[in-house]
């Protein structure tokens, strides 16, 4: 596995983590200062979030808490074309890819089913069906290699994708399909499985009998295991992988194996199928805790953190208000953007619940 | 003068994709065996050579795979034109297909559009073994976001064809595979007419009989038959099955009232129980008969020696049309 950073934050590069180090060498200040606003950004957000769907705000929320690190790490590594395609706990790739967060919430409040625009923020609408994604990663890579956008050496055309799933993702037979597509067209892209180790209630073991990173070997997708409680590994080997699929040299899976402190979503207990002992285990391996350690170790100081914390009470009130003011969908909604070209059906139903609903309006 | 040449309904597809592609280097062709081989039913023939196998390739067996990657491929800007080998073999691709490239465009506010045609040949009669010969068209057309074709004859394939991959809207095109080898003739130049409307192919006075895809020839036969008895049927290709051309039927019946809607498929919950109902609905003051359908049994598709109890022929027609002429 993959570490440049310990539990206590202490920057150490073994022989055959050279590579990487020389990645995070590469780094400035500014960049390490990027990671912790945004995995706190990040995090106040989630809260933020989840205390606005148990207040009734929203439908539903889908916490990341406890996987910063391998969200904002490897969202940084890709380039500012390349495509994401997301599952849906990925709110911190939406962060570092500009996608607003209200976009995310309005989802979650039951407004639209997403709505943005994938081919402005490259950043794709979330993929609720598991795994489904990852054949439109793989159909969109497969794209650029007819395009001629990989492995040029030109790096103003040269392009790769990156998508994201869980553990419990890659039990779905298009996860396998993916791989295999993915090898058999030596696509430029990145699988990027955040094994957060709980599928719903389901431990990874009954997911997987083989270590996650093993399986795309079989199809010629080559492995990695990365701890991804640190933001740095995640960074330098999704960088890594990025830069060798934009040069032609095919696709890569990297695990980046991590813990989901939070529910599943709002609406699980996982109280009822895990032990405390285990998430007070990872709570010590905090993703934030650990970098903070670094950059304190680095010379950073209380002034920074204390920024970061204000500039969270500013999101989560941005995000609370913006959140009451959401307007509800107009009828009309339902109805758009069924079909891109004219359909007489819809228009029909369309005229139909509009007259019904004007029909009403004198009774009121 | 129109340039006009004979083809079958196979040959003029594989006329209408080589033409699509060479007005669009967008337009890409894949799915399983469709590149050297040309496609079990070699609909795909000769395309590799043309074009090479950056347009048209193999894909691994792998149908949630092949429209998956359609779908990036679209994403990405491309036409994808991707074969589905046999009506049996779409259902591993059903998800990608309904909860995914139908719904694309909704769940991106029209972001995205989805210019992706799935080539599916269905239907039965060619003592197939099972999974071969089914006629799944309802699942899709009762799905949102999807358009849903099916030609009947070689003009009709030639444009449809073209028709559907010059749509920025997915649609599955079901190809009639017993009757890819009836011959027509194709005009070159121009289109009958727009993709969703359907045709007259036989006028009448005494009752509409409404078809598609490899009924037509059958409800041609019975009309044949009926006119001996002195019954003159419309015979109606609707061609396009969703959305339907209901007001070209409404017309027609409104001037026979009685109608007899047939298919392969099995009658319940179909095509032709959404025709049946629409009509009823839209004509109930001109009808003077139930409308009836005709179609296969709501069995699985049964083993080849049993196929032509199951599908409907034009004695089957021809009793139905007793039925409706005697009230």
């Amino acid at each position: 596995m993959v570490q440049l950073l310990s539990i206590d934050g202490e920057f150490s590069a073994t022989k055959e983590n050279k590579v990487y180090e020389d990645i995070i060498r590469g780094l400035k200040q500014d960049d390490f200062l990027k990671f912790y606003r945004d995995m706190a950004r990040l995090r106040r957000f989630d809260n933020e979030a989840t205390a606005l769907q148990r207040q009734g705000q929203l439908g539903l929320w889908v916490q990341s808490i406890g996987q910063e690190a391998a969200q904002i790490g490897s969202g940084y590594a890709v380039g500012p074309n390349d495509h994401v395609f997301p599952s849906y706990r990925e709110h911190g790739v939406a962060i570092t890819h500009g996608v607003d967060l209200m976009s995310l919430l309005k989802m979650f409040r039951g407004v639209n089913h997403g709505g943005w625009n994938p081919l402005e923020t490259k950043f794709h609408l979330y993929a609720i069906v598991l795994g489904t994604q990852t054949l439109h990663a793989t159909g969109y890579a497969m794209g650029l290699n007819f395009d001629g956008k990989v492995g040029t050496g030109d790096p103003e055309n040269d392009l790769a994708v990156i998508t994201y799933f869980g553990d419990g993702a890659t039990a779905e037979g298009d996860v396998s399909e993916a791989f295999l597509f993915a090898a058999t067209h030596n696509t430029a892209q990145v699988f990027f499985c955040q094994n957060n180790q709980w599928a719903i209630s389901s431990p990874t073991e009954s997911q997987t009998k083989v270590p996650i990173y093993k399986r795309g070997e079989g199809y010629g997708v080559p492995g990695i295991r990365v701890d991804g409680n640190d933001v740095l590994a995640c960074y330098a080997v999704t960088k890594k992988l990025m830069d060798d699929a934009r040069n032609g040299l095919g696709p890569s899976l990297i695990e980046a194996l991590t813990y989901r402190i939070g529910a599943h979503t709002t609406s699980d207990d996982p109280s009822k199928y895990r032990d405390p002992e285990e998430v007070e285990y990872w709570k010590a391996r905090d993703p934030l805790l650990r970098f903070e350690k670094f950059l304190r170790s680095q010379g950073i100081g209380q002034d920074f953190f204390d920024e970061v914390n204000i500039a969270g009470d500013e999101l989560a009130t941005e995000i609370r208000e913006a959140t009451f003011a959401l307007q509800e969908p107009e009828l009309e909604e339902m109805f758009n953007h069924v079909y891109s070209e004219p359909h007489p059906m819809i228009e029909e139903q369309r005229a139909w619940l509009r007259g019904y609903e004007d029909s009403l309006g004198d009774h009121e | 003068m129109s340039n006009s040449v004979e083809l079958s309904i196979a040959k003029a597809i594989n006329a209408g994709l080589r033409k699509a592609m060479t007005d669009s280097d967008r337009v890409l062709v894949f799915g399983e065996d469709v590149a050297q081989l040309g496609g079990v039913f070699r609909i795909t023939e000769g395309l590799l050579d043309d074009f090479g196998d950056k347009r048209i390739f193999n894909s691994p067996i792998a149908e949630s795979g092949i429209i998956g990657t359609a779908i990036g491929l679209a994403m990405r800007g491309f036409r994808p034109v991707a074969e589905i080998q046999f009506d049996g073999f779409i259902y591993p691709a059903f998800d990608q297909i309904v909860s995914q490239l139908a719904k694309l465009t909704n769940r991106s506010e029209g972001h995205l559009k989805m210019p992706v045609v799935v080539r599916v040949p269905y239907g039965g009669g060619i003592g197939a073994v099972e999974h071969h010969s089914e006629s799944p068209e309802a699942y899709f057309a009762h799905t949102a976001g999807l358009r849903v074709m099916s030609p009947s004859n070689p003009n009709d394939a030639y444009w449809m064809i073209q028709q559907a991959i010059d749509s920025d809207d997915p649609v599955i095109f079901f190809e009639p595979k017993r009757r890819y080898w009836q011959k027509g003739q194709v005009n070159l130049d121009a289109a009958p007419m727009f993709m969703h409307k359907a045709a007259t192919v036989k006028q009448g006075t005494d009752l509409t009989m409404v078809c598609y895809g490899p009924m037509v020839v059958t409800a041609l036969q019975a009309a044949e038959l009926a006119a001996a008895e002195g019954i003159s049927i419309e015979v109606i290709d609707i061609r396009s099955l969703s959305p339907i051309d209901f007001g070209h039927i409404v017309e027609s019946v409104k001037k026979t009232g009685r109608m007899i809607v047939t298919h392969e498929a099995g009658t319940f919950v179909s095509i032709s129980s959404e025709i049946a109902a629409k009509i009823s609905e839209l004509c109930f003051y001109y009808l003077e008969a139930p409308v009836l359908r005709v179609g296969g049994f709501d069995v699985p598709y049964p083993a080849a020696k049993l196929e032509e109890l199951y599908l409907p022929d034009a004695d089957r027609l021809m009793e139905a049309v007793d039925r409706v002429m005697a009230y």
